[in-house]
């Protein structure tokens, strides 16, 4: 590894306008993405943890340039592509890939397999229609699907082996980011365990960096070297994933630690549960966003927001009584 | 006497590729103030199963065909619908995992609740109305007064999901079967939501039969456990029978291939090659037989038989011993 990290993340931003009343009229946003930092070192995986609407697929659709972010910049080997528009965009494109939840949705039900997975090579005008077809066998070799399946559609397909093709199309440009979208959370478990070890493999050979978002805090740590744990658009505490799971800090990381249900029926601990929803990003709370649920919420949480300050070795924080 | 007991239960569905048998010869019972588990990935039958006990498979295409479900002495296949009627959200109840489409968007949250109590009891509306304010507190809606004249859509999924709940639990029922309830729901919520079911069953002394994928939620929450492949029943028992001594090759592979917080981060997780087959082209022996890393002959020609281990403890695999 490196000293320079592959991606860099910088106070990002990214905040959607909720438009209200007949007039549609601008007058809150969605602070989905609220100013956070990251980087993610080559051949490393950083894994993004949090529950529905704490911005975490935002953040990696703000990385892909899917969204544009309002501020902040995210710098991909040192340079910055936070502004960069249409053209001046394309090479980082295929350095930077995406794989989805869904395969179903995110594979054209229209094209066939090899169709899906020339495309990228076409875009990029790499190779003569042979070269490029042999390089889709060689992909379908790569993530353990049948030659034969270049010419069937996506429907025709197991949920498996459609996040296999998923994952073969991210990986055709030889990438060296790739965002891991839930890539995992619509499969059954039995198939979920050879999707991970495949994606395991692929990094190994590779040299893939991967930001891998989930919700599921077991499977995160499984796939990462160090994890990140969000919380409204903002990062609440960020280490190396034994350490997360060891040592946690912040009450909301130790309170989805605790909420993980464990396939042992003879632990019967009685575990602290949090109470509550999580509020929403278009008026979050005052102070800390975490207080309302936090079981040791004090006055100054509910007036002053915490910043991320380091704890120890790699372990950040943003909690003022961790 | 078991509260609920299935006897060799036969469901088929029509299809346009032909009939196709979703749950093939299960058996289970139910015991009075137990909770069941039934888990297995997406096709295994376990929610047909639940839609089977509710006679609420979709018509005409879905079938019983054979078999008995037998409860507190009735044989529900047998029953005319009005009597059926008079059971389905009565005296078994059930919650589905997405509350979003079990709740009807257009009436407020108080209409549906009392439209329960009243349809199964001779209440006036008033005291309908009192009973599901004091059913949505039970289930721990902040201001349920203000929450019963509010609609589906203004509430939260995990709101949602308790609304669901206080619906179903409203008559007070002897069963609840409850699909995939958290499924959807965030891991925090997801352990509200089974304390709170967990904490009224245990109030109300009532059976639950809990159907989820998750291994992890059936060894919190369940006493018994029948685990389910390609619609037969793979092995069955008590949690501590199936998560200490896995005697399918199935339920072992499912219980190695978990990543948990303790396994080695990196580290190759065990796999169950292969996928399940499809309900149109069933193997004739073992429905496991093609993943099945210890399969002989036999197992791909004869299907195997159910056999005890001990007590409780079954399991369909005529290798058991050997593996």
């Amino acid at each position: 590894m490196t000293d320079s990290p592959i991606l860099e993340i910088r106070d990002l931003k990214m905040h959607f306008p909720v438009k209200e009343g007949i007039l549609l009229r601008t007058n809150k946003y969605n602070k989905a993405v609220d100013g956070v930092s990251l980087s993610i070192m080559p051949g490393e995986t950083l894994g993004l943890v949090g529950e529905s609407g704490c911005g975490k697929s935002t953040l990696g659709r703000c990385i892909t340039r899917l969204y544009d972010p309002i501020s902040g910049s995210i710098f991909f080997e040192g340079q910055d592509i936070t502004r960069l528009k249409g053209r001046a965009l394309l090479p980082f494109r295929k350095h930077i890939q995406m794989i989805f939840q869904d395969p179903m949705e995110s594979l054209n039900s229209r094209h066939t397999v090899g169709e899906i997975l020339e495309e990228p090579f076409i875009v990029q005008k790499i190779g003569d229609r042979n070269s490029r077809q042999k390089r889709v066998l060689e992909l379908l070799d790569i993530v353990g699907l049948p030659s034969r399946s270049a010419v069937r559609y996506p429907f025709e397909f197991s949920g498996g082996q459609r996040q296999r093709i998923g994952i073969a199309r991210s990986i055709a440009l030889k990438p060296k980011l790739i965002i891991c979208d839930e890539p995992v959370s619509a499969l059954d478990v039995s198939i979920q365990s050879q999707i991970l070890n495949l994606l395991i493999d692929l990094q190994k050979e590779f040299n893939l960096s991967y930001l891998f978002i989930a919700h599921d805090l077991a499977v995160v740590k499984h796939i990462s070297d160090r994890i990140v744990i969000m919380y409204l658009g903002k990062v609440v505490e960020s280490a190396e994933g034994e350490t997360v799971y060891r040592q946690p800090r912040h009450p909301y990381t130790k309170s989805l630690i605790a909420a993980i249900p464990i396939p042992d029926p003879h632990r019967k601990v009685e575990r602290q549960i949090i109470t509550g929803d999580v509020p929403s990003p278009i008026d979050p709370p005052s102070g800390c966003s975490f207080h309302p649920r936090c079981p040791i919420v004090t006055d100054r949480c509910k007036h002053e927001a915490p910043q991320l300050r380091s704890i120890q070795d790699n372990q950040f924080v943003s909690c003022h009584e961790a | 006497m078991p509260l609920l007991e299935i006897t060799n239960l036969v469901t088929e569905f029509d299809t346009d590729e032909g009939r196709v048998r979703a749950v093939d010869q299960l058996s289970f019972t139910a015991e009075q103030g137990e909770t069941l588990g039934i888990v297995g990935e997406s096709g295994c039958g376990k929610s047909v199963t639940a839609l089977s006990i509710m006679r609420l498979l979709p018509q005409p295409m879905g079938q019983i065909v054979s078999g008995s479900i037998v409860f507190q002495g009735r044989d529900l296949t047998q029953l005319p619908l009005s009597e059926m009627q008079k059971i389905r959200g009565n005296q078994i109840s059930m919650v589905f995992q997405e509350p979003m489409t079990a709740l009807n968007p257009v009436h407020t949250i108080g209409k549906q609740i009392a439209e329960a109590l009243l349809i199964h009891n001779d209440f006036d509306v008033g005291t309908a109305i009192r009973k599901s304010i004091d059913m949505l507190d039970r289930v721990g809606i902040p201001s349920p007064d203000i929450r019963m004249g509010e609609y589906p859509h203004q509430l939260s999924g995990g709101m949602r999901q308790r609304v669901v709940i206080a619906m179903a639990l409203a008559c007070k029922p002897s069963l609840l079967i409850a699909d995939e309830p958290t499924t959807a729901l965030d891991v925090t919520i997801q352990a509200q939501i089974l304390e709170l079911l967990k904490d009224l069953q245990s109030e109300m002394g009532m059976s639950v039969i809990l159907i989820t994928h998750d291994l992890g939620v059936i060894a919190e929450t369940c006493q018994q456990v029948v685990v389910m492949y390609a619609g037969r029943v793979a092995e069955k028992g008590t949690v501590f029978d199936v998560f200490d001594n896995p005697s399918h090759p199935y339920t072992r592979g499912l219980l190695a291939s978990i990543p948990t917080l303790e396994t080695q981060p990196k580290s190759k997780l065990s796999v169950i090659e292969g996928m399940v087959p499809g309900l149109m082209d069933l193997p004739p022996g073992c429905r496991f037989e093609n993943r099945c890393p210890h399969s002989i002959d036999a197992c791909r020609l004869s299907v195997p038989q159910i056999e005890t281990i001990e007590n409780q403890h079954e399991v369909s695999c005529a290798r058991w011993q050997d593996i």
